[in-house]
């Protein structure tokens, strides 16, 4: 099972590497493929398809802001379904290809008790023991998984409907739907946030695909360690020595 | 007084806010009253309702009883529901009871409804759909407890009975009433309805031996505009499946009008929480930093 999904997941790969291109420059390290990219960014565009066509069933409040934007409700109600199926596929392809670096490990739940000091900006530099993902963005994986699940099942009952599959399904369904997007929908704040103005440098691994060393060491230590074979508390200290030369 | 009177909305599905001009009026609440004890099975109000509201034909489907069709279709509102029930002596009791929509003074299918303005509520009682503004959910297939919104797959809206809003607007009585040959459907405001029902009931435990007898007006939901005469109000389940206690899914009531807007503003106070913690705790940059000159404390 595993073996056939690394097969298809590295045809996929070098599929997509042949396509695009990723330039790795001098102090640089190479963070995410263009086949993750990719299926980023199709998984984003699916996703505020998706919330913002069913944000005008969500509310009455919202429903003559956002449905115009797809051409009126009906349309609005007739695209939702298929842009959450876009959003389950590609995520479901996402999920594939990151299955392995997104194992849940001990470190993980060291990180999770941790995070009071790492959200008030105490710890400047991630824990050591920090690999490829850390034990937020491995949380959050793991909630959007669970959560396409839920959009799948509840999903498929709202869209075929009480004839088939009684109005007490359709009722209930319709609630766990809204509190998987609601879930979503405040993940998504902290996710933007972070991959852009929060932890600045992180966004161009997700556009150009590489990161710099010192992003790297600073947030991922031992995936640095484990890509240069160097010590990042190290070559932390020695940027910083060779920083204060520099400026004398 | 004018007899060409409008209707006046007292609720929109899907809404923000009061219906307009609601209160300025005071109107009477209809009712129809179905006396399933007189009906014959004529169907002359299922043909009085195609015909009036001019919908294309629709097929039978013989089920061996005399009911036209198993339950009512998009285009076919009005269903004379036949059952035979064994009474305890041996002896059969045959039922027949006119379904269509009930007209709940608390509409389930309204509730449901995501869609502004796609079901109006009148203040005489009537629910109306009003397929230019449904998109076609069919949440209200699910909030409804008598199974009566039917979708039309072609035209992806939702259809049921009117209630004849048409005629009723301009001071008429329903198309099926005016077909009734029997005087087993009556139409006239909830009041008089309610004391007429009553009153035949009455009659009917009293003089015909049917102590059972009573009027189906469930106040699960607020009553209907459409209140039954059975044999036996006990079991109103014999009819055709006919709720005893019909209920609309919680989620339509609580989730819909309490959790989800106080939970949707949660989650964007999630897109606050980040802007604040932007502001005051500050990003975590790429190490090292330039020294630090001066720090607020």
């Amino acid at each position: 099972m595993s073996t056939a999904v690394d097969r298809f997941d590295d045809k996929a790969r070098s599929a997509f590497g042949q396509i695009g291109q990723t330039e790795v420059y001098e102090g640089e390290l190479l963070r995410h493929r263009v086949y993750t990219r990719f299926l980023h960014w199709m998984v984003a565009l699916f996703f505020f398809l998706a919330l913002l066509s069913g944000f005008g069933i969500y509310l009455p409040w919202l429903f003559r802001w956002f449905t115009p934007i797809f051409g009126g409700g009906p349309i609005a109600r007739w695209m939702h379904p298929w842009f959450g199926l876009g959003f389950v596929i590609f995520f479901g392809l996402q999920a594939l290809n990151w299955i392995k670096p997104m194992r849940w490990t001990a470190a993980d739940t060291r990180w999770m008790r941790n995070l009071k000091s790492i959200v008030s900006g105490k710890e400047k530099m991630e824990p050591p023991e920090t690999g490829f993902f850390n034990g937020g963005q491995k949380a959050q994986f793991w909630e959007i998984v669970a959560g396409c699940i839920v959009y799948l099942i509840t999903g498929i009952i709202l869209w075929i409907g009480a004839g088939a599959f009684g109005r007490w399904a359709v009722a209930v369904s319709y609630v766990l739907h809204d509190i998987s997007a609601l879930i979503m929908l405040g993940g998504v704040f902290i996710h933007i946030y972070l991959s852009t103005i929060g932890e600045p440098g992180t966004f161009q691994a997700m556009i150009r695909g590489a990161v710099s060393e010192a992003w790297a060491w600073t947030f991922h230590p031992a995936w640095y360690k484990e890509v240069t074979g160097r010590d990042p508390v190290e070559a932390c200290e020695e940027a910083r020595r060779r920083g204060r030369l520099g400026s004398k | 007084m004018s007899d060409r009177r409008t209707l006046q909305i007292k609720q929109i599905s899907g809404h923000s806010g009061p219906a307009p001009g609601f209160g300025m009026q005071r109107e009477q609440e209809v009712c129809k009253l179905v006396d399933t004890t007189i009906c014959i099975g004529c169907k002359a109000c299922e043909v009085a309702c195609v015909e009036w509201n001019d919908m294309p034909f629709s097929p039978t489907t013989f089920d061996n009883t005399y009911q036209t069709m198993p339950a009512t279709r998009w285009n076919f509102w009005n269903l004379i529901k036949f059952n035979e029930h064994q009474r305890e002596d041996g002896t059969v009791q045959w039922l027949m009871r006119k379904d269509q929509c009930m007209h709940c003074a608390d509409p389930g299918c309204l509730r449901a409804c995501p869609a502004d303005g796609a079901i109006v509520q009148y203040t005489n009682g009537i629910v109306d759909f009003q397929q230019e503004n449904c998109i076609g959910c069919e949440f209200c297939v699910s909030g409804c407890p008598y199974d009566i919104p039917k979708f039309n797959p072609a035209t992806k809206k939702v259809y049921k009975c009117t209630l004849c809003s048409d005629r009723v607007g301009q001071g008429l009585e329903p198309a099926c009433i005016k077909a009734c040959p029997t005087g087993c459907l009556k139409f006239g405001t909830k009041d008089d309805m309610k004391y007429v029902a009553e009153e035949r009931a009455k009659q009917l435990r009293e003089n015909f031996g049917f102590e059972k007898a009573g009027v189906y007006d469930p106040q699960s939901i607020g009553g209907t505009h459409v209140v039954y005469v059975l044999h036996d109000a006990e079991n109103p389940e014999r009819y055709g499946g006919l709720p005893k206690n019909p209920v609309i899914p919680w989620s339509y009531t609580i989730w819909k009008w309490l959790f989800k807007p106080v939970l949707g503003a949660l989650a964007l106070f999630g897109g606050l929480g980040v802007l604040l913690h932007y502001v005051t705790v500050g990003p975590r940059r790429p190490q090292p930093e330039p020294p630090i000159k001066e720090r607020e404390s």
